[in-house]
């Protein structure tokens, strides 16, 4: 019996001339796990996310997303896939209701399908007062959360959170990782990138990223006894010092 | 004499209190960290005190000096690097250093020793515009233009924010060693593992100071009973504990759930009470709370 997989990727390269930014990456991320994809600034984290959700085609080797080959499919990649990230997420000129909308077109559902999600998202997040507020009023947590709320608004099987928690109020942190909890239990896959190692220690396996390799992939409780640290953080000093 | 005191400040913008009645004093040679969220209100401390604010109540000294008299003789007695990387971007890292060497008067070879140790990680590039350095090299050249004039106390407002975990770890030894040559420094983070490298810490939040004390002072005065638990069903769990009566408040760190009961247990009746309820895998244990545990320990919830 074989648990249903998310992500594959065999030998997966990108080149830039001579350059080797992505260096035969393999690893296989399971349906409903919480994946965490690490690696020091430079590390080649971005080149590999690029091509992990159809934005740029590898030079050698094999990927899957949801079933669909990065290299061959990344359109097909897109429409199956959420995505987030700190730095571009949501319109703050436009209110609540109105984000929800317009990301529900951009994905093309039906009116009917966007007035249902509309009505899930809001009660959900418990945010039925505020539908009409913009968004910039909002607190940051509510802000994180609609954003997430809205990368899955079609419903994707793997949702990529990139740098997600840009805010460390370790309040506002917790309440978003809840959040992430609650998703993957349903069965969604989240593959989270982030620099804050403590976050790490909040995901089912975490990879590390240097020079283009990974150099290390484990449960974050393993991977301390692998390394005799205490911390991800020490962890993660040791590979990339 | 202190290097900072700080004495009932408060300020205001609008109808929103940035600092309500903070006080503490820094000494000299004294390694102080400010350690809260954003929009704590740390950012508006350190502006009342290098003399770029006026606050609407309370007074202070920085230097010796007290900040509203007297902020022409702060101006000169302090270094300050802004959360904002605000050096020139279009001149180079030896063209910044020297710029502020000249407007205080001095120069790079005056002053050298002391920031020896930092610039010659960034020497090998001192011919490229600041605009083209990484994170961790603009943080090292700020750091040396604050400094370039001796100054007796140094503001340092989230220096590691955005930074890689090993130019974090860089970082904090410079400090220590800057402390040794007896400057005061005063630094602001919101990442509470960087409090254990202060010799005090304030705990910070909506404009006002939960608590002050050395960071192993205030672990060892937590008085509450603390578990860490385990188990491969964390996310359950943690609804599960959310709602016992025994719980006073449970929050997940990492992989592992902290637990404060409101009044004390044996770690085998923790467990026990986890085996029988359905979570046969889980482990507990006693620890000593983080920084961390303390500050959501005190600070209140959001929204």
């Amino acid at each position: 019996m074989n648990t249903p997989i998310a992500i594959e990727l065999d030998k997966l390269t990108k080149r830039f001339g001579d350059f080797i930014a992505v260096d035969a990456i393999t690893f296989k991320v399971k349906k409903g796990e919480i994946f965490g994809f690490l690696g020091a600034n430079g590390a080649g984290k971005t080149t590999a996310i690029k091509m992990l959700i159809g934005l740029s085609k590898p030079t050698e080797g094999m990927g899957k997303v949801a079933g669909f080959n990065v290299d061959t499919e990344p359109e097909k990649i897109k429409k199956n896939i959420g995505y987030m990230s700190q730095k571009f997420s949501l319109y703050d000129d436009l209110t609540v209701v109105e984000n929800i909308q317009f990301y529900g077109g951009i994905y093309g559902l039906s009116r009917e399908k966007i007035k249902e999600k509309t009505t899930e998202i809001l009660e959900e997040l418990e945010l039925t007062e505020v539908s009409k507020s913009l968004v910039i009023s909002l607190p940051l947590g509510w802000k994180q959360r609609l954003a997430f709320a809205i990368s899955m608004v079609h419903d994707p099987e793997i949702v990529f959170l990139d740098e997600p928690t840009g805010g460390v109020d370790p309040r506002v942190r917790r309440q978003f990782w809840e959040t992430i909890y609650q998703v993957a239990e349903k069965g969604r896959t989240v593959f989270v990138t982030t620099h804050y190692m403590d976050e790490a220690e909040y995901c089912d396996r975490v990879s590390i990223m240097v020079a283009g390799k990974i150099e290390a992939l484990d449960t974050p409780h393993n991977l301390k006894q692998q390394f005799e640290a205490t911390s991800m953080d020490e962890v993660f000093l040791k590979l990339a010092r | 004499m202190d290097a900072i005191t700080v004495e009932h400040i408060t300020k205001k913008y609008g109808g929103v209190l940035a600092l309500n009645d903070v006080s503490f004093t820094v000494g000299k040679g004294e390694l102080f960290g400010l350690i809260g969220p954003d929009g704590a209100g740390k950012s508006t401390l350190f502006r009342i005190l290098t003399t770029l604010l006026l606050a609407d109540k309370g007074k202070g000294t920085v230097a010796g000096h007290p900040i509203v008299n007297e902020y022409k003789e702060i101006r000169k007695k302090v270094g300050y690097m802004p959360g904002r990387f605000s050096l020139y971007q279009d001149l180079s890292i030896e063209e910044n250093l020297s710029f502020f060497a000249t407007i205080f008067g001095t120069t790079v070879e005056d002053n050298y020793d002391l920031i020896k140790d930092i610039y010659v990680q960034i020497e090998p590039f001192k011919k490229r515009l600041a605009g083209k350095l990484s994170g961790g090299m603009k943080q090292k050249l700020a750091l040396c233009c604050a400094l370039i004039h001796k100054p007796e106390v140094l503001f340092l407002d989230e220096p590691t924010t955005g930074v890689d975990a090993v130019s974090r770890v860089e970082f904090w030894d410079m400090l220590k060693k800057l402390k040794t040559k007896g400057i005061a420094i005063l630094v602001s983070t919101p990442y509470m593992d960087e409090a254990t490298l202060c010799d005090r810490i304030a705990l910070i939040q909506n404009g006002e100071i939960l608590k002050i004390n050395s960071p192993q002072q205030m672990i060892s005065n937590f008085e509450k009973p603390l578990f860490s638990i385990n188990s491969t069903e964390t996310y359950r769990l943690l609804n599960y504990l959310r709602v016992q009566n025994f719980t006073e408040s449970v929050l997940p760190f990492g992989e592992n759930l902290h637990l404060i009961t409101n009044k004390p247990y044996e770690v085998s009746q923790i467990e026990h009470h986890l085996k029988i309820s359905g979570f046969s895998d889980s482990t507990a244990k006693t620890i000593q709370p983080t920084v961390e545990d303390i500050f959501l320990d005190v600070s209140q919830p959001v929204n």
